[in-house]
């Protein structure tokens, strides 16, 4: 059983992703983010590797993006930097990124890496279904990580289920056509999100974008096993602060503990 | 000679949208609605009757087409061989970037959309759209660096004037590139009633091919304007600048298939190619993805994007639509690249001996024709994109 199943097995309900830049907000910061995040009540660490042109991501990721680049961050520093991540770290730990920067890694090599590290799974959301089943597909399933789609409310039944069919551990549910750290109108989303709840998918669902607080929080999970919070932490650490205060303080607040 | 294989697949590429290895669509899931009903739709509307009698009907009526081919006495005198200018700078507008938004407006009311979104780099493009926009009564909102709002302010006066909002793009270089990644962001909050007009033969597959086929109205004309004039349809060179490269897919397009014809790409060098501010893409970039295509792009051994630079906001761009990456590829294409101060020397110069002045983009064109080697016997299409008034205050700088 892969570690994702695994969290979702002994946790069906309020299963929480967290997301943070990779070299953000300082380089050598990321296995200090990942530490506090995992103490303080994360279930899922999503671990992004900046991009000069993130096209799914709105300001508050892009200009993370852009300091953790200026940094000095990149995938190879990034695989240096969580190379014994698995001392310390038990929960698992998703690499997200654009296509780009992995093609000139080299895919391959980039997968038999980031399995080598003890990664579990991947979020490439410039990586479409055809180019999936094409080629890179069958490369991710031999280093056996887990991939995990996403579905958006436009995303038509036969597609969603065609997507769930080929991810693993878990199914990414867009709340709506947006990039990240838009608001959302959370009756909308509800409506879409007891759909999928209806469809009985072979994953669980997690919720992302526009997830922020306590309140966004109970509504994205009334009808899915958990959600992925992203803008909403990098803006915390953007105020700056003690990297474990400002992540307890706000994975409480979420949490509601 | 060129040593190639016709290739059916320089006119059309792939279901999935590839020319070789170039091209596809490398978009977030959140796109894939708005992007699979323009691939399913996009031919089939195109090539509806119907359609076509209103695209016909606006190029002609509103756009001014055909543009005229003009014989350059005096330039050709020069260069010593027949060199035809292709009066894309007479189109309404300005610029050659309106054939393009006349047929996408059209597509976007069959499609149902309400508003409509663009890039622009110079602001032809956006000029272009805001002006269909207007003539279809259709909210238009215009994405354009912060730079370059700066230093093409003319455009920015007329967008505004025809009734677009214009947003700063802010992000990275503030050019055309981050312009860009700020219309697909937007197109990605309000996918349902909204088009995206891209400007260029660049983003996901069916952009490419649908821009192409819009722009390659430039080649039909030519081959026509050419047998009426010399007896032969086909010439021995068509030479046009490269950004995205829309103007040149519109001018190669209907000589794709003619080993005969030599297509030469101009792109944008910058300082010099090696000066480390160029925006020569095939001279300095790797294969790799930007804007939703697989194509050659300028970026670090990281894969980061780099910032490129030219001295016309419509050529700095790190990358090049993948017909042309295919092109370059395959060795179809010829690729040459102009610096900053060779397309000024270039504007100068065509205005002076054929009372043409010619936008900054359209000027590297011209700058690789004394280095071409041509004969007597050489007869040349040059695509003249657009016209100089929106560089005014550059060539001002210089005058």
């Amino acid at each position: 059983m892969s570690k994702l199943e695994l969290v979702f097995k002994e946790k069906s309900k309020r299963v929480l992703n967290v997301y943070c830049t990779a070299g953000y907000p300082s380089l050598d910061s990321t296995m200090k983010v990942m530490g506090s995040l995992q103490k303080n009540g994360a279930d899922i660490i999503e671990l992004g590797m900046p991009y000069s042109d993130p096209l799914a991501d709105g300001e508050v990721i892009q200009v993370s993006s852009i300091k953790a680049l200026a940094n000095g961050m990149n995938i190879a520093v990034l695989f240096d930097q969580i190379k014994d991540m698995r001392k310390s770290i038990s929960i698992p730990v998703i690499l997200m990124g654009y296509m780009n920067p992995i093609l000139q890694y080299g895919f391959e090599n980039f997968c038999k890496k980031a399995k080598e590290v003890g990664v579990d799974g991947l979020i490439l959301p410039d990586l479409p279904l055809f180019e999936f089943e094409q080629s890179y597909g069958k490369i991710i399933t031999e280093n056996n990580l887990d991939f995990i789609f996403l579905v958006t409310p436009e995303t038509p039944v036969d597609r969603i289920k065609k997507l769930d069919s080929l991810s693993n551990g878990f199914l990414y549910a867009v709340s709506s056509s947006a990039t990240t750290g838009k608001d959302k109108d959370f009756n909308v989303v509800a409506q879409y999100l007891q759909k999928l709840q209806a469809m009985q998918l072979k994953n669980p669902i997690l919720v992302g974008f526009g997830i922020k607080d306590k309140a966004t929080f109970d509504a994205a999970t009334l009808h899915t096993q958990g959600a992925i919070i992203g803008s909403a932490y990098i803006q915390q650490l953007t105020k700056g602060g003690d990297i474990e205060t400002t992540t307890s303080q706000f994975l409480n607040s979420v949490l509601g503990a | 000679m060129n040593l190639f294989n016709v290739d059916e697949n320089y006119q059309n590429p792939t279901m999935e949208g590839y020319y070789g290895d170039f091209g596809g669509a490398y978009i977030p899931e959140m796109l894939y609605g708005n992007v699979e009903t323009l691939k399913t739709q996009y031919l089939q509307i195109m090539q509806d009757p119907i359609f076509q009698a209103e695209f016909q009907y606006l190029l002609k009526d509103y756009v001014g087409r055909p543009t005229p081919l003009f014989l350059a006495e005096r330039l050709s005198k020069e260069i010593g061989a027949t060199i035809y200018l292709k009066r894309e700078d007479l189109c309404h507008t300005g610029a050659h970037k309106i054939n393009n938004t006349v047929g996408q407006i059209i597509l976007a009311q069959r499609l149902g959309k309400k508003k409509i979104i663009a890039e622009t780099g110079a602001g032809q493009h956006g000029v272009a759209t805001a002006t269909v926009c207007a003539l279809k009564g259709m909210e238009c909102v215009i994405y354009m660096g912060e730079k370059d709002i700066e230093r093409q302010a003319p455009n920015v006066a007329r967008m505004k004037m025809l009734g677009a909002t214009v947003i700063p793009a802010k992000s990275g270089s503030k050019t055309l590139k981050d312009a860009t990644n700020e219309a697909i962001r937007a197109w990605i909050n309000e996918p349902n009633e909204t088009h995206y007009i891209i400007g260029s033969v660049v983003g996901p597959h069916p952009y490419p091919d649908m821009v192409a086929r819009f722009q390659s109205v430039i080649s039909e004309e030519i081959r026509k304007q050419l047998k009426e004039k010399t007896g032969n349809e086909l010439p021995t060179h068509v030479v046009a600048c490269v950004g995205g490269g829309s103007n040149a897919a519109g001018a190669f397009y209907h000589f794709l298939n003619e080993p005969s014809v030599n297509l030469v790409a101009v792109e944008a060098a910058g300082h010099g190619v090696n000066s480390g501010l160029s925006a020569a893409t095939t001279q300095l970039g790797t294969p790799g993805i930007l804007h939703g295509s697989k194509s050659i792009v300028m970026q670090t051994s990281d894969g980061q994007v780099v910032e490129p630079h030219s001295i016309s906001a419509g050529l700095d761009y790190p990358g090049i639509g993948p017909l042309h990456a295919f092109l370059y590829e395959s060795k179809r294409g010829i690729f040459l690249s102009a610096t900053d101060e060779e397309a000024l020397e270039s504007a100068f110069h065509l205005s002076k001996i054929e009372g043409i002045i010619p936008a900054l983009e359209t000027a590297h064109a011209f700058s690789v024709l004394p280095k071409m080697n041509l004969k007597a016997s050489d007869v040349v299409v040059v695509c003249l994109s657009g016209r100089g008034d929106k560089d005014l205050a550059t060539y001002m700088e210089h005058l």
